[in-house]
């Protein structure tokens, strides 16, 4: 199976998940489109990986799962955080920090 | 003794202190301070001076050292006194006529609310004459210069609740400015040409500079002097600095600081020795103004105006004699010392007239005062006679030898500045006859109200003082050269010169302009009915009361041009300077204002953002990397 498949796959969930962010209010449904990109990430860097025979990508790869995982839990610890102030998660509402 | 000088400075100028922030507490005894201030310089002096009369003549100036003031390489300057004869004249004359003045202001000004503060300021005034007289360098007399015209402005207005008085005291100040402009560039040129602003220095190198550079020094001395001294051109001032009140008028725009600029120039001799072309100059500003001052003091019904006209006008005579060199030294201090105890007698004459007459000053509603007012009338009478310069009282020395020495020269000079002075001693007579007779003799022509009596004692006694001092001064001034010998360290001793025309017959010539200027004073005012209102008069009447029209001249000549120039300037300031640092300002600000607009707080518009300026960065990744 060509492995250029696999990129295209991963450029369609990016897609998808970076439409997820932008379009989505909830902060949870927005906060698993990060998921999908980073995911999407992930597996363009393991078909990389595999285009080129090496190793690295799949090292890189790693990497990005300890650092999402890391992320989620301080993502949704500011989501819960958020809601409990203002009991919702709409990702327009808090805009304190406007200039 | 001499080295405890600087107490004579320190112990007026303490008082003023104690008494200014003292505050209403001292308000019971602080004229007192303040008299007793004045009293003590007065005995400091005195003793100062008796002790210089048992030096002989060339042992009489001292040195007395106070401090370092400006240590430098450039310019090295100490500040001390020089005690010599001119200095312990204006020294004696300032303390004694001063502290008559503050005796007299007890009683004038006992029923103001601010006395204590007449009297803080009259001492700080008294301590700021006594440095300039005393200072010996003209760095530290400028700081007396300045301090006596602070003292001038706080005084003359001094009743500033009416805006016309705070108005005359700006007028004051200002012109006051212009001539301290001079004095200013009189220092940057002596620091330039000699290096030094000390009067030992300067006047030792002065015979050794060009012609060029005294008189460039010189006329601008001269510029100072004008404006101090109510001298033409800067004379605008003088008649609006009497609303001060009447002592203030007395001693300070009469006796002592008017007289300052002849001071400076009889002070700075040495370079005007050397500066012949401004000596000139000195001379011929002094006779415009004695003619001037004359004439509008023709004209004036005000009885303060018409006295400050005339103060002017004898300052004119002093400026002329000091113009005319070595000669005319010792004539023009002369002329000084007897005008102060004259002018200021009749001041403090005029004073008590306004006491008696609910401080009325139209001389067209007094008249037959002197009936009710013996004393004043004496004593006021008195220094008439001595400034008409009538044998044997005082003005007839100090005049006379003025107006003798004025004859003395080659060509033009001498027929001019002696003409003037002879005939500005007719136009003296008449117009302080006129003041005498207007007020003193005639028909009572005051309003209702008016019920004229003698002032108290505390203020007469003052005027008796001056009186004499006025009837007798000069005479013994005069004899035996006394006054002359004793400037002469200073001055330099003078070979006696003949005037181009004999003594006798300038003398006689005088006498004749004098007894008819008096005549025709009396035929006009003084036997006659005088109109409650001046009659409208020809032009050249008209010209004199509105002062030679100095005003509208100012104003059109320096008031206008200046404003519009300070309103161009403020308007260039405003769209030049100010508008390109405030357009560039609101640039930036603009620039924030849009940036601003970014920061909108939506967090899915910055991962927007980020996202456009990630396919950018991939698009110039994949373009550029093909």
């Amino acid at each position: 199976m060509n492995p250029m498949n696999y990129v295209i796959l991963a450029s369609i969930l990016f897609a998808i998940g970076s439409a997820a962010v932008l379009l989505r209010r909830n902060a949870i449904v927005a906060f698993m489109g990060v998921e999908l990109m980073l995911n999407a990430a992930n597996l363009s860097l393991v078909a990389f990986a595999r285009i080129h025979d090496q190793l690295d990508g799949q090292v890189m790869a790693f990497f990005v799962m300890v650092v999402a995982a890391a992320e989620v839990v301080v993502g949704l610890a500011i989501i819960i955080a958020v809601f409990r102030a203002r009991q919702s998660i709409s990702l327009d509402e808090p805009a304190e920090l406007k200039g | 003794m001499l080295s405890v000088t600087w107490l004579l400075i320190a112990v007026p100028l303490v008082s003023a202190f104690v008494l200014l922030l003292a505050g209403r507490r001292a308000d019971a005894y602080g004229h007192w301070v303040g008299v007793g201030a004045s009293a003590s310089a007065f005995v400091v002096g005195l003793i100062a001076f008796v002790q210089m009369l048992g030096l002989p003549g060339e042992e009489r100036a001292t040195s007395v050292h106070l401090s370092s003031w400006i240590p430098g390489t450039e310019l090295n300057l100490d500040a001390g006194l020089l005690v010599d004869p001119l200095s312990m004249t204006f020294v004696l004359l300032i303390t004694f006529v001063g502290t008559l003045i503050h005796i007299y202001s007890v009683a004038y000004m006992e029923h103001d609310p601010d006395r204590r503060r007449f009297f803080a300021y009259l001492n700080m005034f008294v301590a700021a004459m006594l440095l300039l007289v005393l200072a010996d360098s003209f760095l530290l007399l400028f700081v007396g210069w300045e301090g006596v015209g602070l003292a001038s402005y706080l005084l003359i207005g001094f009743w500033n609740q009416r805006n016309e008085y705070a108005t005359a005291a700006n007028k004051a100040f200002i012109a006051n400015r212009i001539g301290d402009i001079g004095l200013i560039v009189a220092m940057g040129l002596m620091f330039s040409t000699f290096g030094a602003v000390d009067f030992a220095t300067v006047f030792d190198a002065a015979p050794q500079a060009t012609a060029a550079q005294l008189t460039a020094i010189g006329l601008m001395l001269l510029l100072a002097a004008c404006g101090k001294s109510a001298q033409f051109p800067l004379q605008s001032w003088l008649g609006d600095a009497m609303a001060g009140p009447t002592p203030v008028s007395a001693l300070i725009h009469a006796a002592t600081m008017v007289t300052a600029g002849v001071y400076l120039i009889v002070r700075s001799a040495p370079i005007f020795n050397g500066a012949p072309d401004a000596q000139v100059v000195v001379a011929l500003v002094g006779a415009v103004t004695l003619i001037l001052g004359a004439l509008i003091g023709m004209a004036k019904d005000d009885l303060k105006k018409a006295l400050a006209a005339s103060t002017m006008s004898q300052i004119g005579y002093m400026m002329l004699a000091a113009g005319l060199g070595p000669i005319g030294y010792a004539f023009a201090i002369f002329h000084l010392v007897t005008h102060g105890f004259f002018k200021a007698g009749m001041f403090l004459g005029a004073g008590s007239v306004m006491h008696a007459m609910n401080d009325q000053v139209n001389m067209r509603r007094f008249g037959a005062l002197r009936g009710a007012m013996v004393v004043t009338w004496v004593t006021f009478g008195l220094g008439w006679l001595a400034i008409l310069g009538l044998p044997p009282f005082s003005g007839f020395y100090s005049k006379d030898k003025i107006i003798e020495a004025a004859f003395v020269g080659e060509g033009w000079q001498p027929w001019v500045l002696g003409g003037a002075a002879l005939v500005g001693a007719g136009l003296t007579a008449f117009y302080m006859s006129r003041l005498f007779f207007m007020t003193f003799h005639g028909k009572a022509r005051w309003t209702d109200d008016q019920h004229p009596h003698e002032s108290p004692l505390l203020m007469t006694v003052p005027m008796i003082i001056l009186a004499v001092g006025s009837a007798f001064l000069g005479l013994i001034l005069a004899s035996g050269d006394r006054f002359t010998h004793w400037l002469e360290p200073v001055t330099g001793h003078v070979e006696h010169h003949e005037p181009v025309l004999p003594v006798p017959v300038l003398i006689g010539a005088t006498l004749v302009l004098v007894i008819a200027g008096v005549a025709l004073a009396w035929l006009k005012y003084g036997g006659r009915d005088v109109a409650l209102e001046a009659p409208t008069g020809s032009l050249a009447a008209i010209t004199a009361r509105n002062d030679f029209f100095q005003d509208s001249v100012n104003r059109a000549a320096l008031q206008r041009p200046g404003q519009h120039l300070t309103r161009t300037l403020v308007y260039l300031d405003a769209t030049v300077v100010d508008g390109a640092v405030n357009k560039q300002a609101r640039g930036w600000a603009g620039l924030g204002e849009a940036s601003r607009r970014l920061q909108n707080g939506q967090v899915r518009s910055y991962a927007a953002t980020m996202l456009v300026g990630l396919v950018i960065v991939a698009l110039i990744i994949v373009v550029g990397g093909r």
